[in-house]
């Protein structure tokens, strides 16, 4: 621990402690992990993870490729189970088996590989799963035309104007099908809504549409787990931010405690810049960028946070 | 023939273009090939030998269509789903043979065989999906080793229980004549006589229609056959709906298996192999994809009925039955290539 962090840590203790969740001063988190961790065989792919997820708030995971962040979602998504650790959903201590046992508390994903099927129709895509029926017995049938017109109206809602649901889910753009999926998500009553990574594949323009539908839905008192390398993308609308790097948490801060600098340079990490400084001087020649390098290293170790761990 | 299967003009799908009129919706559907197709060689036999067209040609051509066109609902099902069925063949012969040879050896009444056939059929079907979903091996190899396992047993269990390579005839057993009536028997409409296979096959094309389209089960069909994670993530029973498809073939297969055995009193016990591919073959002409996502019962009907008037056609034509595997290479081939231009299409913007 340095004097010169400016950030502080959500004392995991008190959050634990008396059940308050520091912003909203709800008695019980609507999801809550404590020291949640995940062994495959000796394989360590997650270790020592405390997050919470509230109503209205958006709790941010950030981390880079390997970080563990694809783990920790398919365990509330109910893909995996965590080995270690406690789980509960609003108070609850849960083992997830299944992502159908999770959608029926409320948590719903959406997945990096989005979780459409592209061959099918939108509308088929959108009820997939809970599909709306009408009729009795063996004559039970799917009520297409109200499958149809909610679909539609879902979509525009979230702003996407489709003439025709009936097309293949495959020839929407990257953005459309994501919003596709989040808007599906808020319809059949998520409580929580896991976002993987949304705005990876996406341009600027789209990575901002669907930052607006995180905010949309965060207003309609969803509970969001936004998934992201980009603290770019964190920062604007994030309430809190978990850090993970191989596979363990390496702070957990609330908005009020950090700056965008601050945890752009966590993400980056001081040591890595100051590695490849060293790697250009002794290539030789590269004088300009080794300038760069090395200034950005110093920032990054001014701005940095001690890393910590919470033991 | 070959110039008239072709692909149907792909427009450049945007999705911020105008409404589709009713001809591109129509080209669009999974079985449009298979139906230009059927047309082409319907007129080209049509020509070539007026017999062709007479009622009791078409309906010796439906015969053939409808029993290679039961397996094809449940197999199109099954490769709408995702999987392959190669045990198929045999399985309808399996079947057969359990319910042959079953009354015949405690002399029972035939309807007790038939029972148990059906039993057997459920379950050969429930075990390839098992295992299927239990191992992860691709269905090819699973139902690989099923088809083999299921041709040995044939040829074994039939020596081992009747003494020879045919089932021993089951023609004096009680309820033979009532089972044959059900599975076998001919309805006469307007002075043309029609298998009642063809009513079965009609029946089934309609059921599988309805449920593939209009049922919840449809749509996870259509799910774990286009991506079974993505199903998954949803919540859709992709283990039960898996199985579920196995054992609607194992049930086309029962009923097949039935008509097979009434129609005459006996069945061979090393009947079968080779016809898997032509349930295949026929779901394939009929626009079902070989990934599994994408198809139609009604397809599969139609490239069961190509594969019946080819068949047939040839005959009344009085040519060589010898090119007849040709043409259904040649019509294979053909109906890939549309398959594929339409899956492009489909992911163009993926």
């Amino acid at each position: 621990m340095t004097e010169n962090s400016t950030a502080k840590h959500i004392s995991n203790q008190t959050l634990l402690a008396d059940e308050t969740d520091p912003l909203t001063d709800r008695p019980v988190h609507l999801l809550k992990l404590d020291k949640v961790a995940k062994h495959y065989g000796n394989i360590i792919a997650l270790t020592d993870v405390t997050m919470a997820v509230d109503n209205g708030r958006v709790t941010c995971v950030l981390g880079d490729n390997g970080a563990g962040k694809s783990t920790l979602i398919k365990i509330i998504a109910g893909r995996h189970q965590h080995t270690h650790g406690t789980f509960t959903i609003m108070g609850e201590e849960r083992k997830l088996n299944s992502p159908r046992e999770a959608l029926d508390s409320g948590i719903a994903a959406v997945y990096q590989d989005l979780a459409v099927v592209s061959l099918m129709p939108i509308w088929r895509n959108f009820f997939l799963g809970s599909e709306l029926t009408t009729g009795f017995g063996p004559f039970k049938r799917l009520d297409v035309a109200r499958m149809k017109e909610i679909t539609k109206k879902e979509l525009k809602d979230m702003g996407i104007d489709l003439r025709d649901v009936e097309q293949p889910i495959g020839q929407l753009s990257g953005g459309e099908r994501q919003c596709v999926a989040i808007a599906r998500a808020v319809y059949f009553g998520a409580k929580v809504l896991i976002l993987d990574e949304p705005t990876a594949a996406l341009g600027v323009k789209q990575s901002g549409v669907v930052l607006r539908y995180i905010l949309q839905a965060r207003d309609r008192g969803l509970g969001v787990i936004f998934i992201t390398h980009n603290p770019h993308h964190a920062f604007p609308v994030g309430d809190r931010f978990l850090l993970l790097k191989r596979g363990r948490s390496i702070g957990y801060y609330d908005k009020k405690d950090i700056t965008l600098e601050e945890l752009t340079a966590q993400m980056a990490g001081g040591a890595e810049l100051a590695e490849l400084a060293h790697e250009l001087e002794q290539i030789g020649g590269h004088t300009e960028q080794l300038k760069e390098v090395r200034a950005e290293a110093a920032a990054v170790q001014a701005d940095a946070p001690a890393e910590s761990r919470t033991v | 023939m070959s110039s008239t299967v072709t692909a149907p003009h792909a427009p450049v799908v945007d999705e911020r273009v105008a409404k589709r009129n009713p001809f591109q919706k129509l080209m669009a559907r999974p079985e449009v090939g298979a139906l230009v197709g059927a047309v082409a060689l319907f007129v080209f036999f049509a020509s070539v030998a007026p017999t062709f067209t007479q009622p009791n040609a078409l309906a010796t051509v439906l015969y053939g269509s409808s029993t290679i066109g039961i397996m094809a609902v449940g197999v199109s099902l099954l490769m709408i789903g995702g999987e392959f069925d190669l045990s198929t063949g045999v399985a309808v012969i399996s079947s057969a043979l359990t319910a042959a040879l079953f009354s015949w050896y405690f002399s029972m009444n035939a309807w007790v065989g038939v029972g148990v056939a059906l039993v057997i059929s459920l379950a050969i079907g429930f075990i390839n999906g098992w295992i299927l979903i239990k191992t992860k091996l691709p269905s090819f190899i699973v139902t690989l080793a099923s088809f083999l396992m299921l041709t040995g047993l044939n040829l074994a269990l039939t020596r081992a229980v009747g003494g020879s390579v045919s089932s021993p005839s089951i023609a004096k057993l009680d309820g033979f004549e009532s089972a044959r009536a059900v599975f076998a028997s001919s309805i006469t409409i307007g002075g043309v006589e029609l298998k009642i296979t063809i009513f079965y096959w009609i029946l089934l094309v309609a059921v599988a229609s309805w449920v593939l389209l209009r049922t919840k089960v449809g749509n996870w069909i259509f799910a774990v056959g286009g991506d079974d994670n993505a199903a998954l993530a949803v919540g859709v029973p992709v283990t039960k709906t898996k199985i579920g498809l196995f054992m609607a073939v194992g049930f086309c297969g029962w009923l097949l298996g039935m008509h097979n055995l009434f129609a005459f009193d006996a069945v061979q016990s090393g009947e079968g192999v080779g016809n898997e591919f032509l349930y295949i073959i026929a779901a394939v002409i009929g626009g079902c994809l070989l990934t599994g996502g994408y198809g139609s019962a009604v397809g599969g009907a139609i490239g069961a009925f190509i594969f019946g008037m080819a068949n047939k056609g040839i005959v009344y034509a009085q040519w060589n039955p010898d090119w007849f595997k040709f043409f259904l290479g040649l019509m294979l081939l053909l109906a890939t290539i549309v398959n594929l231009i339409v899956k492009r299409r489909a992911d163009a913007s993926k």
